[in-house]
């Protein structure tokens, strides 16, 4: 009788957990407008998040586009070669990494860094009673931690994928070129010929969505930190866990989105 | 100093709170007038913090009502509650110190934020609030190089900067030496004195408690089961009164 009950009851807890975080994230958003709206700049604050995401996070999003783009030019090349149509090897990596490999793979790793120091910054201000000092001073937590952590966010995330698919490219290049002997004009011509400036937007959209995904998912998990350090490291672990889940359910849906039901440029 | 004329600065009536399933508060009635200082004392857990945390909008009463100033607190959302703000600041357990900025950007952090931009008076305000505790030499520190009785006073210089009208004070000398716990009755005196300000302070130290307190609340059980000056405290028969300010435990070991 139990596990018949339990049947309903897990489902239905999960279901109402569900409902619950997604009206919590509301709320946070609709902070997030009144915060917009309000027009109160810190840019003292944007800037030094602007430092702490984007020049920050350079290492980890240039390392992982370039290894991305030398291993999968490694694979596709191996491939491509059993059918004696290696020199495309470019074109499928630069359509690879503008539209999914540099976006996802950027948003993976922002998400792990930042997301993770964001939702321990405010995390240890939410259990300190500093984000309680805040709103004693007048000052909304949105206003002051949220804001200015989601417009640097806005602003770095599609530099960071450029970046990604930039040096996935170079990568590539180098070894498909210098590796195995691709002919440079070939390897140049494919990559050109078949990427095109929608490539690109959508991979900028995806950044651009992802950077989104991953302040919202730290910032909330960060400002409902509760007991003490114990509560900052859950809230820590929730906000890398939830916001690639996240990150990689968003990516079907916008692939689904702008390739399909909003096209931008040649489907895939 | 204390005004007793017309409508007390704070008033409390019917205040109820549930947290969780425990109900802290069965309904609190509490007036605090202009310029008094109020010690709320009782035994852990028993509401105190969370009696002066509905005073500033922290939180939220499930019933009753919270008046500051003539202003009902209780029902505005976190925006609306900004003239409450204005007139109440507040002095957390811990100081609630900003890691990332220095004692004096602590202390004018709220002047920025209340919208002051002349810098030399931000300057001025800042050391002005610095020399009232006494920090006036360490203003370039920051609160992790500070002591627990620096961090107390940076966070009092960061509550009287903004010149509230009004202080609350969360145990402000829990933790602190003998000595530097007298350091901040002082401030917490020199403060009413001199600038009229009211104070709720919620304490557990006794000493503190009959040096500073106009009027004494003892919380028990979720209500108010003592409210009177110091020498009716000291002179209460009910044995709950007399063994906690003198500290005797009703155990058999």
């Amino acid at each position: 009788m139990r596990g018949v009950t339990d049947v309903v009851r897990i489902p239905g807890r999960v279901f109402l957990h569900f409902i619950s975080y997604m009206g919590q994230i509301a709320f946070l958003v609709r902070d997030l407008m009144t915060a917009f709206s309000n027009r109160v700049w810190r840019i003292g604050l944007i800037a030094e998040q602007i430092v702490s995401i984007g020049y920050g996070s350079q290492a980890v999003v240039i390392v992982t586009g370039a290894f991305t783009g030398a291993v999968f030019t490694f694979q596709t090349y191996a491939k491509f070669k059993d059918f004696g149509v290696e020199s495309s090897v470019g074109a499928i990596v630069s359509v690879a990494l503008c539209r999914e490999l540099g976006p996802v793979l950027a948003g993976l790793m922002v998400g792990g860094r930042v997301g993770a120091s964001m939702a321990a910054d405010i995390g240890t201000m939410k259990v300190t009673e500093q984000v309680d000092a805040l709103r004693v001073m007048g000052v909304h937590p949105v206003d002051y931690l949220v804001l200015p952590r989601f417009i640097a966010m806005m602003i770095s995330m599609p530099i960071l994928v450029a970046e990604s698919i930039t040096f996935g490219l170079m990568a590539s290049y180098a070894v498909a070129v210098f590796g195995y002997g691709v002919p440079h004009a070939w390897f140049v011509h494919h990559m050109v010929d078949h990427t095109n400036q929608w490539d690109i937007v959508i991979g900028m959209t995806k950044g651009f969505a992802f950077g989104i995904i991953i302040t919202l998912v730290a910032c909330h998990q960060g400002l409902r930190a509760e007991n003490g350090a114990v509560g900052v490291g859950i809230g820590t672990t929730r906000a890398v866990v939830i916001s690639s889940l996240v990150m990689l359910i968003a990516n079907f849906f916008l692939s689904i989105l702008l390739n399909y039901i909003w096209p931008l440029g040649n489907n895939v | 100093m204390i005004d007793r004329t017309g409508q007390p600065f704070i008033r409390i009536r019917g205040l109820h709170k549930k947290l969780g399933w425990q109900e802290v508060l069965r309904g609190i009635d509490l007036d605090i007038w202009r310029g008094e200082t109020l010690c709320i004392i009782g035994p852990s857990g028993e509401g105190k913090t969370v009696t002066m945390k509905h005073v500033i909008g922290l939180m939220q009463p499930d019933f009753g009502t919270v008046e500051v100033d003539g202003i009902q607190v209780n029902g505005l959302r976190e925006r609306e509650l900004a003239p409450v703000r204005q007139r109440v600041s507040m002095l957390f357990q811990n100081a609630a110190l900003f890691d990332r900025l220095t004692v004096e950007q602590n202390v004018a952090f709220p002047l920025r934020e209340a919208g002051v931009t002349d810098k030399k008076e931000i300057k001025e305000r800042v050391a002005a609030a610095l020399d009232v505790v006494g920090l006036g030499q360490h203003g370039q520190k920051l609160p992790v190089n500070l002591s627990g009785g620096m961090r107390k006073r940076a966070g009092i210089a960061r509550a009287i900067v903004t010149r509230a009208q009004c202080i609350l004070y969360d145990e402000p000398t829990s933790s602190l030496d003998p000595v530097v716990s007298d350091v901040i009755d002082t401030v917490i005196l020199r403060l009413q004195e001199r600038h009229g300000i009211t104070s709720l302070v919620v304490t557990h130290d006794m000493k503190s408690l009959f040096k500073i307190a106009d009027r004494i609340a003892m919380l028990k059980n979720g209500l108010i089961h003592f409210l009177g000056t110091k020498e009716e405290l000291r002179a209460c028969p009910d044995k709950i009164v007399q063994d906690f300010i003198n500290g005797r435990a009703d155990v058999d070991f």
